[in-house]
Order: C-alpha cells, then sequence, then structure tokens
C-alpha cells in the first residue's frame, strides 16, 4: 500500500513549468521537498528561479489543484529561499525536453567562492542550434523574454533561439 | 478637368470597421471564454499571497526587531525605487534587446524588493502603514504604496531621472557593483532571510552588473557622440555615489550585531571594480565632489530630491485610490 506522501509526491512529480511546459517542476529543480503535516495535509517546498520569477503564484496553484484533484485537498506550498536555485539542477531528463523543443540547455554554474569577477566581455558559451546543431551561434542578449533566459541565433540556419541561462 | 477629386464612395465608410460583439448573438461572444472556468490560466492575476509563506521570521537574538525591519527598508527601497525607474524605460529604450534587458533586471530588484519588505513587515509589524479595517493589501504592498516619499529610505542615487540610455548605464553600474558588493557579505547574515535573499541576488546582479560594464565599455570606445554623452552621464551621476558607502546608524547597529552590512566596508572592492571598468573604457576617474547631505540628512533618513515625490505619485496612485482593492 502507498503511503499519502508517496502518492502526494507521484502526483507533485507531474505538474509542468507555467513558463517551460515541457518541463516539470522536479526537472526544473524548483521542487524541492514533499511533506505531510499533523493534520494529515500535504505540504509542497517550492524554490523560485529567480527572486521576481512571476511564475511562481502559478506553479503553487496548478499543484494544489493537482493534488486536489487526486483525492489530496487541502495542500500548501511554502516558500524554500535557501539553497538559492541553480541550473545545475536541471534533470538530464529536463535537459533533453529542453533541446527536444528547441532551447538550448545550460552550461555548468559558475563556480562560487571568493568575490564575484567582472566580465566586460560577451559571454562565452559553447552552443549548438538546438534546431539545426550548428555551433555557430551569436550572442544577441543576456536577457530574454524571461528571467531565466539569453537570446541566441544561429549563423547557420538563422534561426533565432533561447539559451537557459547558467545560475 | 477639375481639381476637385471625389472621394472614391465606399458603401461601409459611415459602419466601423469591427462592430463590436452582441452578446445576445446565438454563437456567444469571443470574450465568453475569459469567464468562469477554470481561474488558473489567469496565470499572474494572483499572486502569492505571503511571499515568505512557510520561512521562518524570527527576529534573531541581538538585533533590535526595529533596527532590522529599518534594515530591510533600506535594502528594499533601492531596489523598489531602481526597479520603477528602469521599468520606465519599457517601450522607450533604444532597441528591442536593451528594453528586455531593462525590464529583466527591473523584475529581478521587484523581487528582491519585495522579499524584504514582506521581512521588514514581519521583523517589525510597526513599519506597516495603517490600512482600513479589513483591506486586503499585503504588508509589503502597504509599505510600497502607502508610505510617503520623507519614510523611503532609498539612497538618492536611484530616485534621480533616467536621462538618456549614458545616465541609465552609468546609474546602473554604480550600484549594481556596490549592491552586488554588499548582498556578498549579507549573504553571511545571522538572519536567515536575509542571508537567503543576498545569495539569489548575488547571482541576479552578476549579470546586472556585467550588463552594465558592457553597456559602459561600448558607449566609452563607440562614436565620439556615444563618448560625450557618457562623459556628461558620469560627471552627473558621480556626485549620487558617495552615499552609497555613508553608514547609517541603523546600518552599523545590524552589522555589528552580525544581521547586516556597514555599506561603508564595501567601499574600497567597489572602487577596484569600477576603477577596472574605467581603465578598460579610457575613462578617467571622476573627481565630483559628493552631493551634500541636508542637514545632516541624506536618503537613508528619510531625505531626498524632489524626483522621488514625482516616481511615488506614479507607482502609488492606483493603489491609494483603492485601498480596499484585491488586485
Amino acid at each position: 500500500m502507498t503511503t499519502l506522501k508517496e502518492r502526494a509526491v507521484a502526483v507533485a512529480r507531474t505538474v509542468t513549468d507555467p513558463e517551460m511546459p515541457m518541463l516539470t517542476l522536479e526537472d526544473l529543480g524548483v521542487l524541492r521537498e514533499v511533506e505531510v503535516d499533523e493534520d494529515g495535509h500535504v505540504v509542497v517546498a517550492i524554490t523560485p528561479t529567480y527572486t521576481g520569477c512571476p511564475a511562481m503564484a502559478a506553479m503553487r496553484d496548478d499543484l494544489v489543484r493537482s493534488l486536489q484533484d487526486a483525492g489530496m485537498p487541502g495542500a500548501r506550498v511554502r516558500v524554500s529561499l535557501t539553497p538559492a536555485w541553480s541550473s545545475d539542477w536541471i534533470t538530464e531528463r529536463g535537459r533533453q525536453a529542453l533541446r527536444d523543443h528547441g532551447l538550448s540547455a545550460p552550461g555548468r554554474a559558475p563556480a562560487r567562492g571568493g568575490p564575484v569577477t567582472l566580465s566586460l566581455m560577451p559571454t562565452r558559451r559553447e552552443i549548438a542550434c538546438p534546431r539545426c546543431g550548428s555551433a555557430q551561434t551569436e550572442l544577441t542578449s543576456e536577457f530574454g523574454p524571461t528571467a531565466c533566459k539569453a537570446l541566441y541565433r544561429c549563423t547557420g540556419c538563422l534561426e533565432p533561439f533561447e539559451h537557459v541561462k547558467e545560475i | 478637368m477639375t481639381d476637385h477629386v471625389e472621394p472614391a464612395s465606399h458603401p461601409a465608410a459611415d459602419s466601423a470597421s469591427h462592430p463590436a460583439p452582441d452578446p445576445s448573438d446565438a454563437h456567444g461572444s469571443v470574450y465568453d471564454g475569459l469567464l468562469g472556468g477554470d481561474p488558473s490560466h489567469w496565470a499572474f492575476g494572483t499572486d502569492f499571497e505571503d511571499p515568505l509563506a512557510g520561512v521562518d521570521t524570527t527576529v534573531p537574538d541581538g538585533v533590535d526587531a526595529g533596527d532590522l525591519g529599518t534594515y530591510c527598508q533600506m535594502l528594499a527601497d533601492d531596489a523598489l525605487v531602481a526597479s520603477q525607474r528602469l521599468s520606465q524605460w519599457t517601450s522607450r529604450a533604444p532597441d528591442l534587446e536593451e528594453d528586455i534587458a531593462l525590464a529583466n533586471i527591473a523584475l529581478d530588484l521587484l523581487g528582491q524588493a519585495r522579499l524584504l519588505l514582506a521581512r521588514a513587515a514581519a521583523a517589525d509589524p510597526s513599519l506597516v502603514p495603517a490600512l482600513p479595517s479589513g483591506s486586503p493589501v499585503p504588508p509589503e504592498d502597504a509599505l510600497a504604496f502607502f508610505r510617503e516619499a520623507g519614510q523611503f529610505r532609498n539612497v538618492r542615487l536611484v530616485e534621480t531621472d533616467n536621462g538618456d540610455f549614458a545616465v541609465t548605464v552609468v546609474k546602473l553600474l554604480v550600484f549594481a557593483t556596490a549592491r552586488l558588493a554588499l548582498l556578498e557579505r549579507l549573504s553571511a547574515s545571522r538572519d536567515h532571510v536575509l542571508a537567503a535573499v543576498a545569495a539569489k541576488g548575488v547571482k541576479e546582479l552578476t549579470y546586472t552588473r556585467d550588463y552594465a560594464g558592457r553597456w559602459f565599455l561600448t558607449l566609452a570606445q563607440g562614436t565620439d557622440e556615444s563618448r560625450r554623452r557618457l562623459d556628461a552621464a558620469l560627471a552627473a551621476v558621480w556626485p549620487f555615489q558617495a552615499e552609497l558607502f555613508a553608514t547609517h546608524e541603523v546600518e552599523a547597529r545590524v552589522a555589528a550585531a552580525g544581521v547586516g552590512v556597514d555599506p561603508a566596508t564595501t567601499a574600497d572592492d567597489v572602487a577596484v571594480v569600477l576603477a577596472q571598468v574605467f581603465a578598460v573604457s579610457g575613462v578617467d576617474q571622476p573627481t565630483q565632489g559628493a552631493l551634500a547631505a541636508v542637514q545632516g540628512r541624506q536618503g537613508r533618513d528619510g531625505l531626498h530630491t524632489e524626483a522621488l515625490s514625482l516616481l511615488l505619485a506614479e507607482m502609488q496612485v492606483v493603489a491609494r485610490a483603492h485601498p480596499m482593492g484585491q488586485w
């Protein structure tokens, strides 16, 4: 027999990101913990990708509704601020899902330790075009349509694409 | 032959090209799908009721709750006012990429401001302006929208007008460099919320500082006109930078308690980073003196320029018109 927590985990793992619906919250690395409190209610912890991420409320609502639909009413979602989200938490399955949908997956996040160094040259990344596979790509902007993405352009097939930033 | 040209005859010229939908039409209205049904498609119509839901907001031992709340307001107000200024570029930036970049940076800062104001309210509820009983406005919104200019504790640098793109770049470089240095140290705060907000902010500000630094270099080494504007911007902005490193008594106390950071301790590191940008860009170190305090008071004391009042009037007008509003 499965426990309530196991059922809740199974449901929470299916909920997708509102901005990148090819990714589950688990694959994105924002689903941090699923617990059951003393009253038998499910409590899910999620963490924002960026501090100002406006998708947090949608994630919460989707989690609460999915759990309710699966027979677990009264679920709560709490915010987990520590440790801060890193793009390294995106799972391999998540990275493949990004590529399958024309998005470039992040490389390794910069190592932390000591003062953050200033970089006055464009960020260098080894990025292949998610559409044609060409390595001839150029950065358009370090900022994109959502806080977590940069804009690139493939000089091979000429298509623009989005790259999930290392953070 | 006549020089008078009759207008072409259009049978439908006097009827609207897009008639309003008839709500009693048998096929329904295009708006029907927006009503009722699953409210979750209003992805951004609701927000987290409490941005610190489930986070432990106990005030650490050895620090006055009022000091902690006031300190959080200082850090929050810097971010909030800078965010509001940057968002004024939306739809007006030199090109679409910069429009998007500045809006993203504004969003990062707004997120920091929201958490910090929520933390201020949790630390010292007496800081939150009183609203009519039953008002659904959350404490962090009450702090953002229902305080007067004299109650804001941001440094004056962030409230000044955007000016041209060069002014915005110089302001952002100075602000992001100082804030990054501060948040790097604040990541070790004994207050878990401040430590968490700071650690996350460091990652975001790394992108912001690089962005501003690259544009500084580009404008300095671009055309004669971009260089002229950058030089003018640096001269105009520089008097505001010293205030970032002036220690307020509240900052001194929270720093002594291991909860906050004395901004004066970041000054040398910030100067090194800025000197690096100036050197690479071929720009002389500016020499303009600091903007004076007024009877010993600066932004952290609630002393501001006229620019803040005008900015707040625009930012707060809708919220103040609807203190019982649900957003």
